[in-house]
């Protein structure tokens, strides 16, 4: 079940989306994501399907594979959808017993499924062109000058690129005392709802236990290797812009002066 | 000038019960003193509960002796100003492989300890590239980690440690959650780093076939120092090292037993080449 999920995931390629550097594509979700919130026309949401559609395109990660991505936030979209479907007031078109489908219902509906749907998409798709150490090395320069207020960013970009570095290890923990359990007569699958939050309980504590246990070698051995902290570091793999970056930030420029001119004269 | 001075050593700690009261204090190391010159290879010999990782953990300054001093190349471990220059100098390698690789790909990780030192990009790829090329790992550059067996994460591990190119490696029982051929391959590895780069390697261990390359050994019992010498001094003694809870090469056991029924064979034999040596001398 866990391994359905893709957001989040790499899909290695070699495209020239996952070439950019991914302070290029994080700032582009972000662009994105922006311009979805101010578009409130057809025309508006026109330029972003071909936005979209053409940086999937480019980024060689196959239509269905994106798509899949979908998946856990479709309950999510039919509750939403259906809430605003039905006690939006309005002009009524269809009435029965406390329930009025209104003709502005219908349309605040739409473009909250096409936001959603298109926020998952733009986002997922950064995370499939972009490994997970570019991404928090890239998170980390961005947000750099969180510093100045005293926010600990590299600290936090280092703890996410570990956490991720451990979900495969804690993972393969995860399913070795779930076996051990059931080996000794642990059922995970009947029962009502609370017996199986319950049947949680053995699980997690020894993976807590052997989380904690694992963090604190991992801490030693990274202090034993001179770790000691963000300050006079210097990196393998530094982040430097290529020219197809600057082109990147001129075609974000472009598509984001035509969203706001859509939204302000038309 | 020795490479590393440990003098007097003594590190207590204290044990406490469930309500957080004192019970007792346990000197985990109590009065060690050796000295270690440059390019030798020691080994530290103990079961468990001798203090021989905690002593370990005291050569890079995870550990502050309680009393006594531990000097790496005059460095005293106890001086915060010198604790980057002491790491540097001496690295260390821990028993679990997956719990010292932090990064996600092979080539970052090895880069790891080289850009805490603030070394220049240009030659911490140079470093990365001869650090793996030393553990035979550059095959693996670009794998992730989650991928190796046991004993490449551990020359890994070594790896990461060479590009820091330090004078002295420490390793704590590298080899205890490995199968016999990592074994072998991890082993291999930290000799070839002595023989080649002069590299003084102090392995900890409880396993007595790593220990016969050894210069010279040194066994912990109750965090006292109970025997030292070269191998074969110590590993004469069959009876007092069976005491402290330790085995003996399997041919210095076997030509132990073959002598104590009467056969006329030396027991000073390390390896299964002079046992057969010893047997066909035998009429």
């Amino acid at each position: 079940m866990l391994r359905d999920i893709t957001i989040g995931q790499y899909y290695p390629s070699d495209s020239s989306l996952h070439r950019f550097d991914p302070r290029t594509k994080i700032l582009g979700t972000m662009i994105f994501v922006l311009s979805l919130f101010l578009g409130k026309s057809m025309i508006a949401y026109g330029f972003a399907t071909i936005f979209l559609v053409s940086a999937i395109k480019i980024s060689k990660v196959p239509f269905s594979f994106i798509v899949k991505g979908l998946k856990p936030i479709f309950i999510l979209l039919i509750f939403s959808v259906t809430i605003n479907v039905l006690f939006t007031p309005g002009e009524p078109i269809f009435s029965w017993w406390i329930f009025t489908i209104t003709k502005q219902g219908i349309s605040l509906a739409f473009f909250l499924a096409i936001r959603l749907i298109y926020l998952i998409l733009g986002s997922s798709l950064m995370t499939f062109t972009t490994t997970p150490t570019a991404l928090t090395d890239g998170l980390e320069r961005l947000f750099g000058f969180l510093k100045i207020i005293k926010v600990p960013v590299h600290e936090i970009a280092m703890m996410m690129a570990i956490a991720l570095r451990f979900i495969p290890i804690l993972t393969e923990e995860l399913e070795k005392i779930m076996k051990a359990q059931a080996a000794r007569g642990a059922d995970f699958n009947r029962g009502t709802l609370k017996e199986k939050m319950q049947g949680l309980i053995p699980i997690m504590v020894p993976l807590f236990v052997s989380a904690i246990r694992r963090s604190n070698d991992l801490a030693m051995a990274m202090e034993a290797r001179c770790y000691h902290g963000g300050d006079g570091r210097t990196k393998m793999k530094p982040l430097v812009y290529q020219k197809r970056d600057y082109i990147a930030y001129v075609i974000l420029g472009i598509y984001l002066i035509v969203m706001i001119g859509v939204q302000i004269f038309l | 000038m020795s490479m590393i001075k440990i003098k007097d050593v003594i590190y207590e700690y204290l044990r406490k019960n469930e309500l957080g009261e004192v019970e007792e204090t346990v000197q985990a190391v109590d009065g060690v003193t050796i000295d270690i010159e440059k390019g030798e290879i020691v080994a530290i010999l103990g079961h468990n509960g001798s203090g021989k990782s905690t002593l370990a953990k005291h050569l890079n300054g995870i550990l502050k002796p309680t009393k006594g001093a531990i000097y790496i190349k005059e460095m005293d471990t106890k001086d915060e100003k010198y604790l980057l220059d002491i790491r540097q100098t001496t690295g260390m390698v821990f028993q679990n492989p997956d719990n010292q690789i932090i990064g996600t790909v092979v080539e970052e990780d090895v880069a790891f300890g080289p850009e805490n030192l603030g070394i220049p990009t240009s030659e911490i790829w140079e470093r990365v590239e001869k650090s793996l090329e030393a553990v035979h790992m550059t095959a693996y550059r670009e794998h992730s980690p989650n991928k190796l067996s046991g004993g490449q994460k551990q020359r890994i591990a070594i790896a990461g440690v060479v590009a820091m190119e330090p004078e002295c490696i420490v390793l704590d029982e590298p080899t205890a959650m490995l199968d016999p051929v990592g074994r072998k391959d991890v082993l291999d590895a930290v000799m070839e780093l002595n023989e080649k780069k002069n590299i003084t390697i102090i392995l900890i261990t409880h396993n007595m076939d790593e220990v016969v390359f050894a210069d010279k050994v040194y066994v912990m019992d109750h965090g006292k120092v109970v025997l030292k010498g070269t191998p074969r001094e110590i590993f004469s003694n069959v009876e007092v090292m069976k005491q402290y809870g330790l085995e003996v090469p399997v041919a210095t056991e076997l030509a132990y037993w073959l002598k104590k029924e009467g056969i006329d064979i030396s027991t000073n034999i390390l390896t299964k080449e002079e046992l057969v040596e010893q047997l066909c001398q035998l009429n």
